[in-house]
């Protein structure tokens, strides 16, 4: 028995995300296997024999893999699949991407987004935006499954295994990358393994006062910046900071919620951090349902004096 | 062009979840269903692509019970040309729905799928890949823009970091995001249209897809409980509290 992981790295350095879905697989019991794609990934793979509980990485190096497209990066996974009874990944935009594919090719479900591994063969995953929580049981001979990388916390960087190359050529029919826009960094902290998260709303009203109002005060405390829905549909944040059902879901310790009415699809994404303070205006939002400190205020008053008093 | 739609039926999103105390399952009687917001999406996106004189036929497609017609109406009176009902009355697992669409490919030969990137109760976020994989066409995740010349279509992905972009030759799968589109509501008038467009009924059983499910759901119950908070007035008292009693700054 044992468990592949696919790695999540951007060519040079290897993502957090992955040294989570590391601490997940440990609690299956089973030797974990970390495979890289990509094309010119030494960095990654180096990064990746250093994480604590895992004994190989191994490295798919071709052109095909370079931009992640989920066809390719699937068949590497599936070229190798045969050795394995566990195969997962984070449940990261690259990692859910192709894993349905993996599963769909070896003729098994997957299961989404697991936030707690019972046993090698029970898992729990959310559904209904975090409404329930659902404990499965796969009854195949193979396990494929995503990681809430929220739910769990990275291995430390203590090991130091092995790394083998394994050969790979693509025949499935793929998309072809064109081009890359990164968002606009949020002072530079990355948003889903954050300490805190200083999150805004359609309150911020545009995206101007977003940034005067929320930047300096993530600056101060060292956050990542997050976004409701309605604050990146109405254009004050790109789209990857939104954080909820349909973003990210992320657990930091202090998550600060700013002129955000706390609709359940924003609450799957964030209800599970340590410490949950709102600033609102309106005493009935619900999002002081989940707040452990809510203070009924002027967004454009309390934010500022909050910068100033830190 | 041909598009196919794939729509779900499913608990409308401003309803609220109820959890059986049991653990068996979603209370969902007597309760509004809808179209998944997402597919509502994708059905909008393939009206467009009509409209722009990309696409000459829409089908939508669903599978689930007898009641799922209505989602299909739904999308027929957004502006789809024909729709086909698999009926399947227990739950359908992503792998089955995949196949079953799969099949529906392979009859009605589509050279385009559009559909949501996750349905909003089972959160699975699964078919579409699994669809692409299949039938062994490229694929396209979280779209939010989508342009297509001659049998080549770019699409801008709502992607971890940011926006990327890549093309497919056609025939292909698209799965949307958010803010693809903003669907259009049904004019009195489209409903009524709707009643008399073609909908083809099929038992899934003829189809020859395995539909027991794969994964046994043991049980599905509430989340814990956030212990509830309190109210502070001030900005000091705030600063206060999460200094000396959250200790988090
Ligand atoms: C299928 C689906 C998926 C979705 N996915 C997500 C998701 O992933 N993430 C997400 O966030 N949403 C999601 N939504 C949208 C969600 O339902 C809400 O519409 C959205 O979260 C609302 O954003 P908001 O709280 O910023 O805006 P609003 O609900 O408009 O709240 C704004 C708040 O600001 C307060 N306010 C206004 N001015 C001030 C001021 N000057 N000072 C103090 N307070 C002020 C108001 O009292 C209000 O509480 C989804 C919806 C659907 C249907
Ligand atoms: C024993 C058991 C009991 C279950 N009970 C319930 C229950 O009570 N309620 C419940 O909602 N689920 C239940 N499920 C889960 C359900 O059957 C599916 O597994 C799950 O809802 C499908 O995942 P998804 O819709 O999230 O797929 P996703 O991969 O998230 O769907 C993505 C897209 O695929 C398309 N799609 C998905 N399903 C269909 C469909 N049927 N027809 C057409 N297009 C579709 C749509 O375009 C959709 O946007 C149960 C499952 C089992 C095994």
């Amino acid at each position: 028995m044992t468990t592949l992981i696919l790695a999540e790295h951007d060519n040079t350095a290897l993502l957090g995300a992955t040294a989570r879905t590391v601490a997940a697989a440990k609690n299956i019991g089973a030797p974990i296997h970390v495979l890289i794609t990509g094309h010119g990934v030494s960095a990654a793979a180096n990064a990746a024999a250093k994480l604590d509980g895992v004994e190989k990485v191994l490295v798919a190096d071709h052109e095909s893999l370079a931009h992640g497209a989920a066809e390719p990066v699937s068949e590497a996974i599936l070229a190798i699949a045969a050795a394995y009874e566990h195969i997962a990944a984070p449940a990261t935009t690259f990692g859910k991407s192709a894993m349905p594919r993996v599963a769909a090719l070896l003729g098994v479900m997957q299961v989404s987004d697991v936030t707690k591994i019972l046993s090698p063969s029970s898992f729990e995953r959310p559904v209904y935006a975090g409404a329930a929580i659902e404990t499965v049981e796969a009854t195949a001979d193979k396990v494929v499954f995503t990681v809430r990388t929220s739910a769990f916390d990275g291995v430390a960087e203590t090991g130091s295994a092995s790394i083998e190359p394994v050969g790979f050529s693509p025949t499935a029919r793929t998309s072809r990358f064109v081009s890359r826009e990164s968002a606009a960094g949020g002072g530079g902290v990355d948003l889903s393994s954050a300490k805190v998260v200083v999150s805004g709303g359609r309150a911020l009203g545009s995206a101007e006062q977003f940034t005067e109002i929320l930047t300096p005060l993530a600056e101060k405390l060292g956050a990542a910046l997050g976004a409701s829905r309605a604050a990146v549909d109405a254009g004050y944040a790109p789209n990857d900071w939104q954080i909820g059902q349909t973003g990210k879901v992320v657990a930091p310790d202090l998550y600060i919620a700013i002129g955000i009415s706390g609709a359940i699809q924003h609450l799957a994404g964030m209800k599970n951090s340590k410490v949950i303070v709102a600033i609102d205006k309106d005493p009935e939002a619900p999002i002081f349902s989940v707040a452990d400190y809510g203070l009924v205020a002027d967004i454009f008053e309390a934010v500022p004096e909050l910068t100033k008093a830190l | 062009m041909k598009i196919f739609v794939p729509v779900k039926r499913v608990l409308d999103a401003n309803v609220a979840v109820r959890v059986r105390p049991d653990g068996s399952g979603v209370d969902l009687a007597n309760l509004k269903m809808s179209m998944n917001p997402f597919d509502e999406i994708a059905v909008e996106e393939a009206i467009r692509l009509k409209e722009a004189g990309k696409a000459e036929t829409i089908t939508a497609v669903s599978i689930g019970p007898t009641q799922a017609v209505d989602t299909l109406r739904s999308a027929l009176a957004m502006g789809a040309d024909a729709a086909i009902l698999v009926r399947a009355d227990g739950p359908v697992e992503p792998l089955a729905v995949a196949r079953i669409l799969k099949a529906l490919v392979e009859r009605d030969q589509p050279d385009l799928i559009i559909m949501g990137k996750q349905a909003i109760d089972g959160d699975s976020g699964q078919v579409a890949q699994m669809l692409s994989a299949l039938v062994g066409w490229p694929q396209a995740t979280y779209a939010s823009k989508v342009e297509i010349e001659g049998t080549a279509v770019r699409v801008t992905r709502e992607v971890d970091g940011g926006l990327e972009t890549i093309e497919m030759d056609l025939p292909a799968v698209i799965s949307t995001d958010l803010r693809l589109n903003t669907p259009r509501y049904a004019s009195l008038p489209n409903v009524m249209k709707a009643k008399k467009k073609p909908l083809e009924e099929i038992d899934a059983a003829s189809l020859g897809v395995a539909l027991e499910p794969t994964l046994k759901i043991a049980s599905t119950l509430p989340p814990p409980a956030r212990k509830s908070g309190s109210k502070v007035e001030t900005v000091a008292q705030l600063v206060d509290k999460l200094k000396n009693e959250a200790r988090v700054i």
